[in-house]
């Protein structure tokens, strides 16, 4: 049997229709069950005190700390990493062999799942160079782990900047690294800025990579070889232990929405970026 | 004397530029490194192939988990596909794109909701709901499934967007002109035109599906044996590594990281059949 077409496009409307609806229920479900079980459990107190009575009460302090510093030193070595890749890749070469491979590279890096991330952490971090679970052990791990994202951010962020600026610069006499330093880079800020943000808030939403090389320890660190205890990881273990629902769902909104305001922040910075670009 | 420079600063930069390829060198040399000895010395056909996975009686068969990894990724495809490709095409077909420029970026956004979080409403809220309605232990296969479903809907919808914007509108207006509906048009021209885009973005949601691991392990059960009903109590790949990497040891650590060997290799496939994907369209993904 052939519906007739006209009948045809009213059922597609509707089946697609019905798909999007659910899609956004299901997300939408998420927000609201953790918003509305967690946000009540974060005051004050709860973002300024330690845990307490294994985990149970208390608040999450140490782990917002964790949280802070883990992305912050990814960022601080994957930036210069990505950025200068990208500025290889666009301003000091043409499309070769090696550019494909490092594109390869980049794009392989980005499909490796965060277990693999965190089972290499832990055999050439932890172990192999003797920096055990700590800051720096997470940290560089999780830098490897957004480099990817940062390389093509900052890749496109450049792309943007018009040829005019750098012939300009070139025809009063600038070298090529002049022109980089002071046109291309502070013009692709933005965009670059953007591609950090990402980073960071994939870094913060991290858990399987975190644990096996920064640890849980919740005490404050106080040095890069102390082991640190990420909000992602203290979620998961208050969890999986069943230890406390309430805890669990307070810290759950807190991830949240520091996750969501980052990345907001990200696309409110490329959102600019562009329409300043298009002007 | 500046000259001189540059070409420096041209070698420092060709260096920096080779760090993702050392990135993921290192972490090939080094799991393989680990990992493939072990192979070697149980035997590859044995270790996949067996299922009987008692590491502290020296007894390792991953054949369990293989299919657990292969069922609940299968099942999540089934549903996060569908529902994602059906998003996308009526986010950007059906309804105005005022409302797509604002509903597309909120679901991206929600990209950021992190996996535990996931695994723990299906925990809280799902894994009760399948034990009261179908019975079983309700932390199963279809647990996971629908969680993994959901996880991936974004990269679906954001991916498959992008591959059905990329179709030139000439195309659609082609079809119109024809005197074809909406639809018509849409499931004979566009979504022809988009076809490797959208299998792009159903293959790079896979290996994602396929990579997950604290979600899964939640939801999950976590129970080593071969899935007999979709109600069962599975363990992943990923699962078994994260489980077991706290506390082994020796020969036990080594069949983890043989283990996050054949995981790599799954993805490593993957990614290169995405890739090939899109690559024959002629973008970049």
């Amino acid at each position: 049997m052939r519906l007739p077409p006209r009948h045809a496009q009213r059922l597609a409307v509707a089946v697609l229709g019905a798909a999007t609806a659910l899609t956004l229920g299901i997300l939408a479900f998420i927000l609201a069950s953790v918003f509305q079980k967690g946000l009540p459990h974060v005051t004050w107190r709860f973002l300024a005190d330690e845990p307490r009575d294994m985990c149970r009460a208390g608040g999450i302090f140490p782990t917002i700390v964790g949280s802070l510093l883990l992305p912050l030193l990814a960022i601080a070595i994957a930036l210069p990493l990505g950025a200068g890749t990208a500025v290889f890749l666009t301003e000091y070469t043409r499309e070769t062999r090696l550019t494909r491979a490092i594109r390869f590279g980049a794009d392989c890096l980005s499909g490796i799942p965060s277990i693999l991330f965190g089972l290499f952490g832990f055999i050439f971090f932890v172990v192999f160079l003797g920096m055990g679970w700590s800051l720096l052990s997470g940290g560089l791990t999780l830098a490897i782990m957004i480099l990817p994202t940062i390389i093509r951010t900052s890749e496109e962020a450049i792309l943007s900047v018009p040829a005019a600026y750098r012939e300009v610069s070139f025809s009063l006499g600038a070298t090529r690294w002049e022109t980089v330093r002071r046109v291309v880079l502070p013009n692709a800020l933005p965009g670059i800025v953007t591609g950090v943000m990402l980073g960071i808030g994939r870094c913060i939403g991290e858990t399987a990579a975190v644990i096996f090389t920064a640890g849980s320890s919740l005490r404050l660190p106080r040095s890069a070889f102390d082991s640190v205890r990420t909000m992602s990881v203290h979620f998961y273990i208050l969890a999986r232990e069943g230890l406390s629902a309430e805890m669990a769902y307070g810290t759950a909104a807190v991830l949240i929405l520091s996750i969501l305001i980052v990345n907001l922040a990200a696309y409110g910075l490329m959102h600019r970026f562009i329409s300043r670009r298009a002007a | 004397m500046r000259h001189a420079g540059e070409t420096w600063t041209k070698r420092l930069f060709l260096a920096i530029a080779c760090s993702a390829i050392a990135g993921l060198a290192l972490i090939a040399v080094f799991i393989l490194k680990e990992g493939v000895p072990f192979l070697l010395r149980v035997g590859p056909a044995h270790f996949l192939a067996s299922s009987d996975w008692q590491p502290q009686a020296g007894r390792f068969g991953i054949y369990p988990m293989i299919v657990a990894s292969l069922w609940v990724t299968l099942g999540a495809m089934l549903i996060g596909a569908p529902l994602g490709i059906a998003g996308a095409v009526f986010l950007t077909q059906f309804v105005p794109p005022g409302v797509t420029r604002v509903v597309k970026p909120a679901i991206e956004l929600l990209a950021g909701i992190p996996s535990v979080v996931y695994g723990f409403l299906g925990v809280m809220a799902l894994a009760p709901l399948i034990r009261d309605r179908f019975g079983g232990p309700g932390l199963s296969v279809l647990a996971a499934s629908i969680v993994l479903g959901a996880m991936i809907l974004p990269t679906v919808i954001s991916i498959s967007v992008d591959a059905i914007n990329a179709v030139p509108r000439s195309y659609l207006e082609g079809a119109l002109a024809l005197g074809a509906t909406r639809w018509q048009s849409v499931h004979r021209v566009i979504l022809k035109a988009a076809r490797s885009g959208i299998v792009a973005s159903v293959i790079l949601a896979m290996g994602r599906a396929i990579g997950e691991t604290m979600a899964v392990i939640m939801v999950a059960g976590n129970a080593v044996r071969v899935p007999g009903s979709p109600l069962d109590s599975v363990r992943t790949l990923t699962a078994n590594i994260a489980l077991e990497m706290g506390y082994a040891t020796g020969l036990h650590r080594q069949a983890l990281f043989a283990t996050g060997v054949v995981l790599f290799v799954i993805i490593m496939i993957l990614n290169s059949i995405a890739t090939a994907a899109v690559r024959r369209r002629g973008g970049r993904a």
